[in-house]
């Protein structure tokens, strides 16, 4: 019984092991075969399945279940409001004056910071790729703001752009500008505020990206420098006519995980105002985000359906604006030749 | 080590191609770059040693100018005061945040080394379509289903629990992906064929072949793991904000609520939960600046 049933598997005969003992043992050898079979045929899945597993449970179906949700009235203070809303939700949102107020700032936000944010990125990544002393060090330090906690840079900031005796008020007046005689209020108006929240995000970032850019610097083949400075290229032509176009991939990369990561904007306009619990980014909504409207809404107001279709909509205008900014690197990044 | 190759383009300029022609990363650094670099450094340096100024000031350090910029020698008054605030819990914040942080590294770092290896090494039916959704579930920014997670962790009776803060982040896409595309390329076909061929199981080759060989990617991951984990603010505060368990994050965030807010007490705070990620940046740094460089270039 055995032997014709270990023949047609003569391959898990040949790795059975080969320990020598026990080698007659009938039954060890199908209890072997069978584990070898297991492993070969299930272990795979068996490896992979935590991980889809939690994905799915915590990740995945969230994002769908927000869907239904968005289509609830999921009231935490009026549960006896009727299930179904349709779309209610949705058009609210289209005539919420607050959520265009935020749709607006978080555009504004996210231009003030992504674009510098990029630009200057490269610049450090394109001093760090020399030959340094003491490389590392220098790699090492630009990430001091990549590891600091947002929460933790956001209240020294906020310090920063006190009214009275701020130090960005006080470096201003050492070139003239406002002054202690007339100190800029950065939480009073939209462009103050947002140039506020922006330099965080700016701060933040642009040691993270630099590297991504230099690490991209540093696999550009040598002979085209080689061939650019027999064109006498200088070292500024040489980073817009032949790094930027050689390194296009990974501009685009950054642009779409600054654009997702910009658009989703919450803990620095959340805590850089002194009133961080009211959510509504200064008193008059002036540099309130989407995501700290959809807290607001969802966690303050306690409406989760509508929360849940802001989500959505934060979703659409996320994909419309990650592709009209691909299209757009894709063009201005590699089309100078 | 490399040799600058001699100008094959025989032109014996004046104008020294031997030195304009090198790369930029062979061209030594000169006054300039340094002094821009080191410009850049203060920048990215000078938010946080100012923490530390006003964390080490009295209230008075912050109504002056010139401002403040040399510490003061009140930190100890300062850090007393974040730990006896009664309604913050700083102190079990921190306990939070490091069993937090460290049971997600540990899980990211086992479920997805696992994950990885199987997508690396294995065959099996619809490995390269599961590999693919792995791929693409990269991009989905999952905070958008955040409404959802809370009423789903509601359901499950998980909100204002530390387990409602660890289980979303127990397993990552990235992680998948990082640890596959290191596996591939650092453990040789051969190796795991000739340990299957002397009897052993897929999950011996996993402990005795594959764990010993991708130690710096799990240095590498445990390091980004940790810092994001720790860092994390916005779904800690919606589920854990009122609770007396909060992360040291919501913790700091507390600290700055209220109607009249001391900002030596805040910075104290902040500066607190920020020291462990600058040590770990001191020890770590070469693996994380590698960690990030290398997912810059395999994406």
């Amino acid at each position: 019984m055995s032997t014709t049933r270990a023949a047609p598997a003569s391959s898990s005969h040949r790795s059975a092991p080969r320990r020598g003992r026990s080698g007659g043992d009938d039954r060890r050898l199908t209890w072997r075969n069978r584990l070898y079979r297991f492993d070969m045929r299930y272990m795979p899945y068996l490896m992979i399945a935590p991980f889809f597993l939690l994905f799915i449970v915590f990740g995945l179906f969230p994002l769908l279940f927000n869907a239904v949700v968005s289509l609830r009235n999921y009231r935490l203070d009026d549960p006896t409001l009727p299930y179904w809303a349709g779309f209610a939700n949705f058009s609210k949102l289209v005539g919420d004056e607050d959520f265009w107020n935020a749709l607006y700032n978080t555009f504004g936000i996210f231009l003030l910071s992504s674009v510098p944010q990029l630009l200057l990125a490269l610049v450090v990544a394109s001093l760090l790729n020399r030959r340094l002393r003491a490389q590392t060090w220098w790699r090492v330090g630009v990430l001091l703001p990549y590891v600091t906690p947002i929460v933790a840079s956001t209240m020294v900031f906020s310090v920063f752009f006190s009214r009275d005796f701020g130090m960005a008020n006080w470096v201003l007046g050492l070139f003239g500008l406002g002054g202690p005689d007339d100190p800029i209020d950065w939480r009073a108006d939209k462009l103050h505020s947002w140039i506020a929240v922006a330099t965080m995000v700016n701060w933040k970032w642009i040691g993270y990206n630099a590297l991504l850019y230099l690490a991209a610097m540093q696999s550009i083949p040598r002979d085209v420098y080689e061939a650019a400075a027999i064109d006498g290229a200088g070292p500024w032509k040489q980073l817009w006519r032949i790094t930027v176009p050689m390194i296009q991939p990974v501009v685009l990369f950054t642009v779409i995980l600054s654009t997702i990561g910009g658009l989703q904007l919450f803990t620095e306009p959340m805590l850089f105002d002194p009133n961080a619990q009211a959510a509504t980014g200064g008193p008059n909504g002036e540099w309130q985000t989407i995501a700290q409207l959809i807290y607001k809404v969802g966690w303050k107001d306690l409406n989760l359906g509508y929360a849940a279709a802001m989500s959505w909509a934060l979703f659409l205008i996320i994909l419309i604006v990650a592709g009209i900014n691909y299209v757009l690197t894709n063009r201005l990044s590699g089309g100078r030749k | 080590m490399t040799a600058v190759a001699p100008p094959r383009t025989a032109t014996p300029a004046r104008r020294k191609p031997r030195l304009m022609a090198r790369a930029p990363q062979d061209t030594p650094a000169g006054f300039w770059t340094y002094l821009f670099l080191a410009v850049t450094l203060l920048f990215a340096a000078f938010p946080l040693y100012w923490m530390f100024v006003i964390a080490t000031s009295n209230d008075e350090a912050l109504a002056k100018l010139p401002p403040a910029i040399i510490p003061g020698d009140r930190f100890m008054t300062n850090v007393d005061e974040v730990f006896s605030l009664q309604d913050v819990y700083f102190a079990a914040s921190l306990v939070n945040s490091v069993i937090v942080s460290t049971v997600v590294t540990a899980s990211v770092l086992f479920f997805c080394s696992l994950a990885g290896f199987a997508f690396a090494k294995l065959r099996f039916k619809g490995s390269s379509a599961l590999m693919l959704f792995v791929v693409l579930t990269l991009t989905v920014p999952n905070q958008l289903g955040i409404v959802a997670l809370y009423i789903v962790m509601g359901k499950l009776g998980w909100n204002g629990t530390l387990l409602a803060v660890i289980a979303p982040g127990l397993v990552t896409a990235f992680g998948v992906f990082y640890m596959r595309q290191f596996i591939v390329n650092t453990v040789p076909d051969e190796l795991v064929e000739s340990a299957r061929m002397d009897g052993a199981t897929t999950m011996r080759v996993y402990a005795n072949i594959v764990l010993p060989a991708i130690r710096p990617a799990l240095a590498v991951l445990g390091l980004l793991t940790f810092v994001a984990t720790w860092n994390d603010f916005q779904w800690p505060l919606i589920t854990l904000s009122g609770t007396d368990f909060p992360t040291s994050m919501v913790a700091v965030s507390d600290l700055a609520s209220g109607n009249y807010v001391i900002y030596r007490r805040v910075l104290a705070g902040a500066f607190i939960a920020t020291v462990p990620l600058l040590v770990m940046l001191f020890i770590g740094g070469r693996q994380i600046v590698r960690g990030i460089m290398e997912g810059a270039v395999k994406s």
